[in-house]
């Protein structure tokens, strides 16, 4: 019974938290501590989102295109790295280096070269987009694929199977978990690189429309568009749990036994 | 003896880096027969393993199945480890199967094929299951049944039964033997374990020395079915006193 409650309590603190935290911020601007054209209350915020819905859901759309397309190039070349490291040494020592350099890159000091080389049009997006996501998730594809216990792939060649049959069976699967992991980390850095890369230039996009209501003064439309980028960051993350547990149906038999025993 | 061998060892050798692991091995296995290697820990037990199932290129020495050489070949040997290694990412029945799907074979014959097998093997009712909800045993047993599809009519099983408790062991033994009798599994077993290698097999061969070779030979000639009692007859023991004196004339320990 007491440990019911601890969890209850556990569960709620947070919440509760956020809930006291946005009281303080509207009482603080209410009760006039702060100028209302400094910094606008949460009623404006939402106010202000109700209001400019439909301009934000199109904005978002370009965004989100540019997130998603970003991703999958990203996905697709960490993909190719990960497999050609883990088939050939010479790649790995050849690779590795580069890949933990590409992750040193400031993505703030590249944009505005991406910019100038590629024009204010969706490429310089995308391609920041795919930086970002690119070291994540070739290292846990590489780490998956070399997690894989040796007996078994020792196993798998006394039954005779080639190369090819021990990444399908054993290694890929093996890696998923890991891919997942590494997949939920670059979620919401490309959520914020595409945005990053549109306030510099740009025409669509949430980046380029916080840039013009911030310049308009306009804080309560600057408010209202950072919300609705952490709540599209938080529904990607929720959709990458859910494609996880979509294309790992083991795992969750697995939690279940451990539990029980 | 005029019969042809299922599975044969001539002179086989390995050396590693100038320290020879064994040397001059000759072992053969015939259809149907239960054969176990007996050896302590360090008697290059795997190695020799490694080397028959064709992922090690020995030192010197042929293979041969069913007369054709098969040495430094993977693919012809089934193997089974300690470590059961049930894929936690394929249900059992597709861990089953996995061996004739790299056969070639497609996935729906792979899997009725598997599927017939696991009355016989008493895993029914486990087919869709993850692995991880099996038990030890369980799990071990789906691995013999995987090792059982992947064979060309011989197997060699590396202390399949070791990991497992004294419990489980000792039912597991006795499934192992009721299995057999119906599936007549060609096999070579390694352990260590005394017990296990009179209870189960038909001939036991004794590895030891430095470096280690086949120092002896022992017919089990009690007949089969063998009861759970068998290992508290004084035929039992009067065989355990024979490998335990081997085993030391032998310098072994």
């Amino acid at each position: 019974m007491h440990k019911k409650w601890t969890n209850i309590t556990n569960k709620l603190a947070s919440p509760l938290l956020l809930i006291l935290l946005i009281l303080l911020w509207q009482a603080a601007v209410d009760l006039r501590w702060i100028p209302r054209y400094l910094l606008p209350s949460p009623t404006d915020v939402i106010a202000a989102f109700f209001s400019d819905f439909s301009n934000l859901m199109a904005q978002a759309g370009f965004t989100l295109q540019e997130t998603f397309l970003g991703m999958l190039i990203g996905v697709c070349l960490a993909f190719l790295t990960a497999v050609a490291m883990d088939r050939f040494e010479f790649f790995y020592h050849a690779f590795y280096p580069i890949l933990v350099i590409t992750q040193t890159i400031p993505t703030i000091a590249i944009a505005p070269l991406l910019l100038i080389w590629m024009g204010f049009g969706i490429a310089p997006k995308v391609v920041l987009v795919v930086i970002v996501c690119y070291f994540p998730i070739s290292v846990s594809l590489l780490d998956g694929f070399r997690s894989v216990d040796p007996d078994t792939v020792r196993l798998m060649k006394t039954m005779g199977s080639s190369r090819l049959q021990i990444f399908r069976y054993v290694k890929f699967p093996a890696s998923l978990s890991r891919f997942f992991a590494g997949l939920r980390i670059s979620t919401t850095y490309a959520m914020v690189s595409a945005v990053v890369a549109e306030w510099l230039g740009g025409t669509n996009g949430l980046g380029v429309y916080m840039t013009r209501v911030r310049k308009a003064y306009a804080y309560n439309n600057m408010f209202a568009v950072i919300l609705l980028t952490s709540i599209i960051s938080l529904l990607l993350m929720k959709a990458v749990d859910l494609l996880q547990k979509f294309c790992m149906p083991w795992e969750k038999s697995e939690k279940q036994f451990s539990k029980t025993n | 003896m005029s019969e042809s061998f299922l599975l044969k060892a001539e002179n086989l050798s390995q050396k590693f880096s100038g320290t020879t692991i064994f040397k001059d091995v000759n072992l053969y296995l015939a259809e149907g027969e239960l054969i176990c290697l007996l050896g302590v820990s360090g008697a290059g037990k795997t190695t020799l393993f490694n080397v028959l199932s064709g992922l090690q290129m020995p030192r010197s020495g042929h293979v041969f199945l069913r007369e054709k050489e098969i040495t430094g070949e993977a693919g012809h040997l089934a193997y089974m480890l300690q470590k059961d290694l049930l894929l936690p990412y394929r249900t059992v029945l597709d861990n089953a199967a996995l061996p004739l799907l790299i056969h070639g074979e497609t996935k729906a014959h792979a899997r009725e094929k598997a599927a017939a097998f696991f009355p016989e093997f008493g895993v029914s009712g486990t087919e869709n299951k993850w692995p991880s909800q099996l038990s030890g045993g369980m799990r071990q047993r789906v691995a013999l049944l995987r090792t059982y599809l992947s064979s060309e009519g011989a197997a060699l099983l590396d202390e399949p039964f070791s990991a497992l408790d004294t419990i489980t062991k000792s039912a597991i033994h006795h499934w192992y033997l009721n299995v057999m009798e119906k599936i007549k599994l060609s096999t070579l077993f390694i352990t260590h374990d005394i017990n296990e290698a009179i209870l189960l097999s038909d001939r036991i061969y004794i590895l030891s020395g430095t470096p280690s070779t086949i120092t002896a030979q022992i017919k089990i000639t009690q007949s089969r079915p063998r009861s759970s009692d068998f290992p508290l007859t004084s035929t039992f023991l009067d065989y355990k006193k024979q490998i335990l004196s081997l085993l030391k004339l032998n310098g072994a320990s």
